[in-house]
C-alpha cells in the first residue's frame, strides 16, 4: 500500500470494489483494515460518485434467506435472486415466456426437450456459460437434499450435446416444463467445483454452503456485498447479454420489518422503493408530495381450508370430524360477509373472488368466479341440519407475518363466524410456529394462499396442494384433500400436452373443488409498491415481482 | 486476598456454567432441532441422520458437556435461519449494539451529572421540582413509545433526522462504526436518546441522592465555613465523592443497556444483537438465542466480577464476602 | 373501626407527609380511579372487546366522539377490528394492573420467604439461595422474560396458549424480582436474629419458623413495602414491553402493551387514537405508581427528615 493519502485512497476504493465482486461478504479481514487505515472516510461517498448511473434504495418487508438459489423455494427470495441469476427461460412484464440463457427449444421427443443455449454470455466471475453449467446446475437442483427439488417435478436427468446445446429428459409428457425453468436458475459449474458447492446447502451437515454468501450468476447485477439483515448491495453487469432497459448503477437492498419504519423511510425519502406498503398507510403515502402509490391485484389468492383427516386436532368434537360434511363447510362459506371483509380488513383493495385461482391463471373460468352469498340465516340452518345446533369449537390457524393484512381477515372472520354460533379460537403465531403445525396437519382450518407460481399455471396448485400425496404430488396436501375423481382429471391434464384440452381438464377438477366446498376462496390479495419521485419507470406485474432491470430513474 | 480474588472468580465460573446449564435446556428440549432445520421433504431416514450428526442421540451429560465446550470455543453452531455461524452472525451485530450503548451512556453522564447536581443543589426550587417530576417521568414512559414518537417528529414531521438504520458505516478490521460519518452520527441520534432516557434519569437519581449525602458532611460544612465559593465547595469537593457510586452504576449498568437495547432496536430497526434476538425468538432459531444468553450474562458477571474485585482491591473492609452489599 | 385507623394514620408523622404532598395525594386519587375503573371494567365499559360476537368490523376505525367522524358509544374511537377504545383501554388496565401486582406480589413473596430463610438459617441454605440469586442476577430481566414467555409458549399447545398467556407473563415478570427482595430480607433478618428478643425467644423454643414469621418478619417489611411499589411500576412496564415486541398478550386479549403494538401500525395512517389513548393511560398509571412509591421512599428513609 502506499503512503500518499489520495492515492492510497483510491487504490483501497479500487480493492474494496473487486474485492467486493467476488462477493466476499462479511469478512473483511486485514486487508480491509488497512485500505481503511489509509483514509477511508472518503469510502461512504466514492461508490456513488463513481457511478455512471443511478443508485435505487429498496426498502423490503423481510430478508432474503440466502444468496443461493436453491436454498429456500420462496417466491420473493428467488425474485429478488433473479437479479443476480437467470435461468434457462424468463417471464416478461406481462407474464409471458421468452428466451433468456436458452435461445430456443424444441421436442425432440415427448419426453426429451432440446435447448440450444446462448452464446456470448458469461459469468460474474468471468467463466464463460456453456452447457456443463447447465448440467451442473439441473443436477444441484433435482439433488435429493436440494430443498427446491419439488419446484422441477418432473426431471429425470440432463445431458450436454455440445457446449451450446442441452439436453433435458423428463418423466412423462410434461407441458409445464419451460414454466418451471424460468426459477431454476443456473450456476456456473467451475464456480462450484472450485468452492464445493455442487451439492446443495446442506444444513444438516453443519457446513455453511459457500453460495449462501457468496453469488456468480450472469444476471443484470451483481452482489457487491451482503450483510444480512443490514444491506445487501448490488451493482449493475456492465457485461450483461442483454440490452439493459434500464438506468441504474446500484441497488441498496434494505429488509425493514417494521411496516411503520418502512413508512417512515418511504416519507422521509430514504429508501426510494418499496415492494410493500402496508395497506393501511396507502392514503397517507400517496398524499405526500414525492410519493407515488402502485397498487392492483395480485396473482395469489387467499382462501380457508378445512382439515378433512378423522378427526381434529383442536376441536371439542372428538367422535367425527364436522367439516367432512359439505354442508358445515358450506355454513362456515356463507357466514362470510365478504364485503365486509374487503371494504375493512382489506381497506377495499382486494378483489372478491369465487375461484381459487386467479383470472390470468389458464385453469380459470369466469363460472368458478361466482361467490356464495353471504347469507348468516342460512349459515346457521346448514349447520343445525349438519346435527351442530349450537355450533361447534375450534381453532383457527393463521400466520402473523405471513398474507397481507391476514392478521386483520383472520379476526374478522373469526368473529363472523363466532356470530353462526361457532366457538372460534384464533391461534396467531409467526410463520416458523404455524408452519411445522400445518405440515404435520395439525390444524384445524387455516387461512392459505397460492399464487401458482412459477407455472403460472392452475396445474401448480392441482399437483401441490390438491392432489393426494404420491411421489412429487400433494406435497402441500396438509388437510387430505384429495379425492380420486380429482386426481385422475389432474395426473390426466399433467400429461396432456394440447392445451385447450389441458385447460380443460384442469378446469373440471377445479369445478369439483368448488362443488365440494373444500376451500373457502376469500379474494386475490392486494399489492402495494410506493416509489419516490425520482423512479421514473417501474413495472409491476401481476406476480408482484420486483423486475429492477426494467427500472429508469430521474 | 488472592483467596478472596479466587473464590470470586470461581463464583464466577459457577454462574456461567448454570446459565450455560438453562442455555442447553432451551436448546435441547424447545422445539425440535430436527423438525427446524429440515424441510418438509424429507425422509424419516435423513431426519435419523441429522439426529446422529447433530448428537442428539448421545446421553444428556455428555451432550451439555460438548455444548458446554463448544460454547467456551465461540462455537454455537449455524443459525436456523440464515445458515451462517451464529459467533459469526453476533460478531458482526455487536459493533451495532455497543455503540448505541456507547452513546447512551455518554448521553446519560453528560445530561444526568449536571441536572442531578442542581437538583441537588437548588433543592426546593421550581426548575428542580419540574425537573424531580420530568425524572419520574422518564422512567414511567415506555421507551418503545418514546421511540415511536421521537421518529414521528423528528424523522416524519421535521425531516431531520434518519428512521432507521445505522446510515453510513465504515469497517475497520472485523469493527464497523457509524461515528466516522455524518449520516451514521445523526443515525445514532434518536436511538441513542431513546435507549438513554432510562439511564438519565438513573444517573440524575442517583447523583442527587449522593450529593445531598455528601453535603451534609461535615468536611463540606467546613469547606463552606472556610468561605469557599459555592461552585468550588459543590463541584470540586462534593461532586468527586458522588461520582465512584455513579461512575460504578453506570458500569454495571451497561449489562443491562445491552439487553435493554433490544427495545430500541427493534423500534428503529438498529441492526445489533438486539434485533437479531427479537428476530431469532420469533423464527425460534434456538442457536442463537442460546448463544446471545450466554453472551450477555457473561457480560454481566464479568462486569459485576470486576467492579467486585475493583473494590475489593480499593476497600480492605469489603474482602469478607460474609456480607454481600444490599 | 376502619376510619379509625384510617384517621390515626392520617395523623402519624407518614400521615402528615401525604397530607403536606399533593403530589402525593394526586397519584393515589388517580390510581384508585383508573384501578376501580379496571375493576368495575365489565360494568361501565360500553362493549366487551374480548367477546367476538360484539365486535363488527362494520364499525372499523372510528375516530374519537369529538371529531367529526366520530360516533355514539365509541368515545375513543374504534380500532381496525371495530372494538371499542375505551373498552379495551379499560379492559387491558385490568389485564396490566393484575399482571403487574401479581408479579409484584409473586416476586415479594418468593423474595421474602427466601430471604428470611438464608438469613435466619445461615450456613449452607444461605449460601445455596445466594448463589442462585447470583445466577438470577447475571441474566437481565427483560431476557429472562422473553425467554421464559417465548419457551412457554413454544411448548404448551395452541389451545392452553391463551388461557395461560396472564399466568406465563406473571412467572417471567417475577422470576427475576425476587431477588432483590431476598437480599433486602436476608439483611435484616441477619441483624435481627441477633437481638436479644430473637434469642431470648430461641433459648425459651419458639420454633424458628414462628420467630422468623412473628418477631423478624414485621422489622424488615418496611423496605419491601418501598421496593414493591417501586416494583409495581416496572413489572407493568414490563408487561407492556413483552407484549409490544410480541411474546406477552395475545391480541385477543390485549393489554396496553398489546394495544400500543398494533396501535403503532397505524401511526401513519391517521389513527393517531390507537396508540396516543393507551399510551397516556399506561403512563398515567406507572406515572402515579412511580410518584406515590417515590413519596413512600422519602417518607420513611429517616435520614433525609
Amino acid at each position: 500500500m502506499t503512503e500518499n493519502w489520495a492515492h492510497g485512497a483510491k487504490q483501497g476504493v479500487h480493492m474494496l470494489r473487486s474485492l467486493g465482486r467476488m462477493g466476499a461478504a462479511g469478512r473483511r479481514g486485514w486487508l480491509m483494515g488497512a485500505a481503511v487505515a489509509l483514509g477511508l472516510a472518503a469510502f461512504g461517498a466514492a461508490p456513488a460518485e463513481a457511478q455512471q448511473g443511478k443508485v435505487l434504495k429498496w426498502g423490503a418487508a423481510r430478508e432474503i434467506a440466502s444468496l443461493d438459489p436453491y436454498s429456500f423455494g420462496d417466491t420473493f427470495t428467488l425474485a429478488t435472486l433473479n437479479h443476480v441469476y437467470e435461468g434457462l427461460v424468463r417471464y416478461t412484464g406481462e407474464l409471458g415466456i421468452e428466451p433468456a440463457l436458452a435461445e430456443s427449444w424444441e421436442t425432440v421427443s415427448p419426453t426429451v426437450w432440446r435447448f440450444k443455449l446462448r452464446r456470448g454470455v458469461a459469468f460474474h466471475g468471468g467463466e464463460a456459460f456453456t452447457a456443463d453449467d447447465v448440467v451442473a446446475s439441473l443436477e444441484r437442483v433435482s439433488h435429493d437434499t436440494s430443498p427446491l427439488k419439488g419446484n422441477l417435478p418432473a426431471y429425470k436427468s440432463s445431458r450436454k450435446i455440445d457446449d451450446q446445446t442441452v439436453e433435458i429428459e423428463v418423466t412423462g409428457p410434461y407441458p409445464l416444463l419451460l414454466n418451471d425453468l424460468t426459477n431454476i436458475f443456473i450456476l456456473s459449474k467451475t464456480w462450484m467445483e472450485k468452492n464445493n458447492a455442487l451439492l446443495p446447502t446442506d444444513s444438516g451437515k453443519g457446513i455453511k454452503g459457500y453460495a449462501t454468501d457468496n453469488a456468480n450468476g450472469t444476471g443484470p447485477f451483481m452482489v457487491e456485498s451482503r450483510r444480512p439483515d443490514a444491506r445487501t448491495v448490488f451493482v449493475v453487469n456492465p457485461k450483461w447479454w442483454d440490452k439493459p432497459q434500464h438506468n441504474l448503477a446500484r441497488i441498496e437492498f434494505t429488509p425493514i420489518a417494521s411496516a411503520a419504519t418502512r413508512v417512515a423511510a418511504m416519507l422521509s425519502g430514504e429508501i426510494d422503493f418499496t415492494n410493500v406498503a402496508p395497506l393501511q398507510d396507502l392514503p397517507r403515502l400517496s398524499a405526500a408530495p414525492g410519493v407515488k402509490v402502485m397498487q392492483s391485484s395480485e396473482l395469489r389468492t387467499v382462501y380457508f381450508a378445512m382439515n378433512l383427516k378423522d378427526t381434529l386436532p383442536n376441536s371439542d368434537v372428538k367422535d367425527r370430524n364436522p367439516f367432512k360434511d359439505v354442508r358445515v363447510r358450506e355454513a362456515l362459506y356463507r357466514a362470510i360477509d365478504i364485503d365486509a371483509v374487503q371494504r375493512r380488513a382489506m381497506r377495499g383493495l382486494s378483489r372478491n373472488t369465487g375461484a381459487v385461482v386467479a383470472p390470468a391463471i389458464p385453469g380459470y373460468t369466469p363460472a368458478q368466479d361466482v361467490r356464495l352469498p353471504f347469507d348468516l340465516d342460512g349459515a346457521k340452518k346448514l349447520l343445525a341440519d349438519a346435527g351442530f345446533p349450537n355450533g361447534f369449537g375450534f381453532t383457527l390457524n393463521c400466520v402473523s407475518d405471513g398474507l397481507v393484512n391476514e392478521e386483520e381477515f383472520c379476526q374478522a372472520v373469526a368473529a363472523m363466524w363466532t356470530r353462526a354460533g361457532l366457538k372460534v379460537t384464533l391461534d396467531l403465531a409467526p410463520r416458523s410456529q404455524q408452519t411445522p403445525k400445518r405440515v404435520k396437519g395439525e390444524f384445524d382450518v387455516i387461512s392459505f394462499g397460492w399464487a401458482n407460481e412459477p407455472m403460472i399455471d392452475a396445474y401448480s396448485i392441482l399437483i401441490q396442494v390438491v392432489r393426494s400425496k404420491s411421489g412429487t404430488g400433494g406435497v402441500f396436501n396438509w388437510g387430505d384433500w384429495g379425492r380420486a375423481d380429482m386426481d385422475a382429471l389432474i395426473d390426466a391434464a399433467g400429461v396432456e400436452l394440447d392445451r385447450p384440452k389441458r385447460i380443460a381438464l384442469m378446469s373440471q377438477a377445479l369445478d369439483i373443488l368448488k362443488r365440494e366446498h373444500l376451500f373457502i376462496p376469500l379474494h386475490q390479495q392486494p399489492m402495494a409498491w410506493a416509489i419516490r419521485g425520482n423512479v421514473a419507470t417501474m413495472v409491476q406485474a401481476n406476480d408482484n415481482k420486483p423486475r429492477l432491470w426494467l427500472t429508469k430513474m430521474n | 486476598m488472592l483467596a478472596f480474588l479466587i473464590r470470586r472468580l470461581l463464583n464466577a465460573a459457577g454462574v456461567m456454567l448454570t446459565v450455560a446449564f438453562l442455555a442447553f435446556m432451551i436448546f435441547r428440549f424447545v422445539g425440535d432441532p430436527v423438525e427446524l432445520m429440515l424441510n418438509e421433504q424429507s425422509t424419516q431416514a435423513q431426519r435419523d441422520e441429522l439426529r446422529v450428526r447433530l448428537g442428539l442421540d448421545r446421553s444428556f451429560p455428555l451432550q451439555y458437556l460438548s455444548f458446554v465446550a463448544n460454547a467456551a470455543k465461540g462455537e454455537f453452531g449455524i443459525s436456523y435461519r440464515n445458515q451462517q455461524d451464529v459467533i459469526v452472525l453476533i460478531a458482526e451485530r455487536l459493533p451495532a449494539t455497543l455503540e448505541l450503548v456507547l452513546v447512551a451512556t455518554v448521553l446519560s453522564l453528560a445530561i444526568g451529572i449536571p441536572l442531578g447536581v442542581y437538583t441537588a443543589i437548588a433543592r426546593n426550587s421550581l426548575g428542580a421540582q419540574l425537573l424531580q417530576f420530568g425524572s419520574v417521568l422518564g422512567v414511567s414512559l415506555p421507551s418503545f413509545a418514546v421511540g415511536i414518537l421521537l421518529i414521528l417528529v423528528f424523522s416524519v414531521t421535521l425531516g431531520w433526522l434518519p428512521a432507521f438504520g445505522r446510515g453510513e458505516v465504515v469497517q475497520i478490521g472485523w469493527w464497523s462504526t457509524g461515528l466516522l460519518t455524518p449520516g451514521g452520527r445523526m443515525a445514532l441520534i434518536l436511538p441513542g436518546i431513546t435507549l438513554s432516557l432510562f439511564q438519565i434519569t438513573l444517573v440524575m437519581r442517583l447523583v442527587r441522592a449522593e450529593m445531598l449525602e455528601t453535603l451534609r458532611t461535615d468536611f463540606i460544612r467546613f469547606a463552606r465555613a472556610r468561605g469557599l465559593r459555592a461552585w468550588a465547595v459543590n463541584v470540586r469537593h462534593a461532586l468527586r465523592n458522588c461520582l465512584m457510586p455513579v461512575i460504578t452504576v453506570t458500569g454495571l449498568q451497561i449489562g443491562n443497556l445491552i439487553a435493554f437495547a433490544l427495545v430500541t432496536e427493534t423500534v428503529f430497526q438498529w441492526p445489533g444483537m438486539g434485533l437479531l434476538f427479537v428476530q431469532a425468538v420469533t423464527f425460534v432459531d434456538i442457536p442463537v438465542m442460546a448463544a446471545y444468553l450466554m453472551l450477555v450474562s457473561f457480560v454481566f458477571v464479568a462486569l459485576n466480577t470486576l467492579v467486585d474485585m475493583a473494590y475489593a482491591v480499593v476497600d480492605p473492609r469489603l474482602r469478607q464476602d460474609s456480607v454481600k452489599h444490599g | 373501626m376502619a376510619e379509625g385507623a384510617i384517621s390515626r394514620w392520617l395523623g402519624s408523622d407518614m400521615g402528615l407527609s401525604f397530607r403536606a404532598s399533593p403530589v402525593a395525594m394526586a397519584s393515589l386519587v388517580v390510581l384508585v380511579l383508573v384501578a376501580l375503573s379496571a375493576l368495575l371494567a365489565p360494568v361501565i365499559a360500553p362493549q366487551n372487546p374480548y367477546d367476538l360476537k360484539q365486535v363488527f368490523i362494520d364499525k372499523a376505525e372510528i375516530p374519537p366522539i369529538w371529531t367529526r367522524d366520530g360516533e355514539w358509544p365509541f368515545l375513543l374511537g374504534t380500532d381496525p377490528q371495530g372494538r371499542d377504545v375505551l373498552s379495551s383501554i379499560l379492559y387491558g388496565t385490568r389485564m396490566s394492573l393484575l399482571i403487574g401486582v401479581a408479579a409484584v406480589a409473586a416476586s415479594m413473596s418468593i423474595g421474602v420467604s427466601i430471604g428470611l430463610a438464608a438469613g435466619f438459617l445461615g450456613g449452607w441454605v444461605d449460601n445455596l439461595l445466594m448463589r442462585i440469586a447470583d445466577t438470577v442476577l447475571s441474566i437481565p430481566t427483560l431476557l429472562v422474560a422473553i425467554l421464559v414467555s417465548a419457551v412457554a409458549r413454544a411448548l404448551l399447545p395452541p389451545g392452553l396458549r391463551e388461557p395461560f398467556a396472564a399466568v406465563i407473563l406473571v412467572a417471567s415478570i417475577s422470576l427475576t424480582g425476587w431477588v432483590q427482595y431476598a437480599r433486602t430480607v436476608r439483611a435484616s433478618t441477619m441483624v435481627e436474629r441477633r437481638k436479644e428478643y430473637a434469642q431470648a425467644a430461641r433459648i425459651i423454643g419458639v420454633s424458628s419458623a414462628r420467630i422468623m414469621r412473628r418477631h423478624i418478619l414485621p422489622n424488615t417489611l418496611t423496605p419491601v413495602l418501598v421496593a414493591a411499589t417501586l416494583n409495581l411500576g416496572l413489572a407493568i412496564l414490563a408487561e407492556a414491553t413483552l407484549s409490544f415486541l410480541g411474546v406477552g398478550m395475545p391480541i385477543t386479549q390485549p393489554s396496553l402493551g398489546a394495544l400500543i403494538r398494533i396501535g403503532n401500525q397505524y401511526l401513519f395512517s391517521g389513527a393517531w387514537w390507537l396508540v396516543v389513548f393507551p399510551s397516556v393511560q399506561l403512563g398515567l398509571i406507572v406515572l402515579s405508581v412511580n410518584l406515590l412509591g417515590d413519596w413512600l421512599r422519602d417518607a420513611l428513609n429517616p435520614k433525609l427528615n
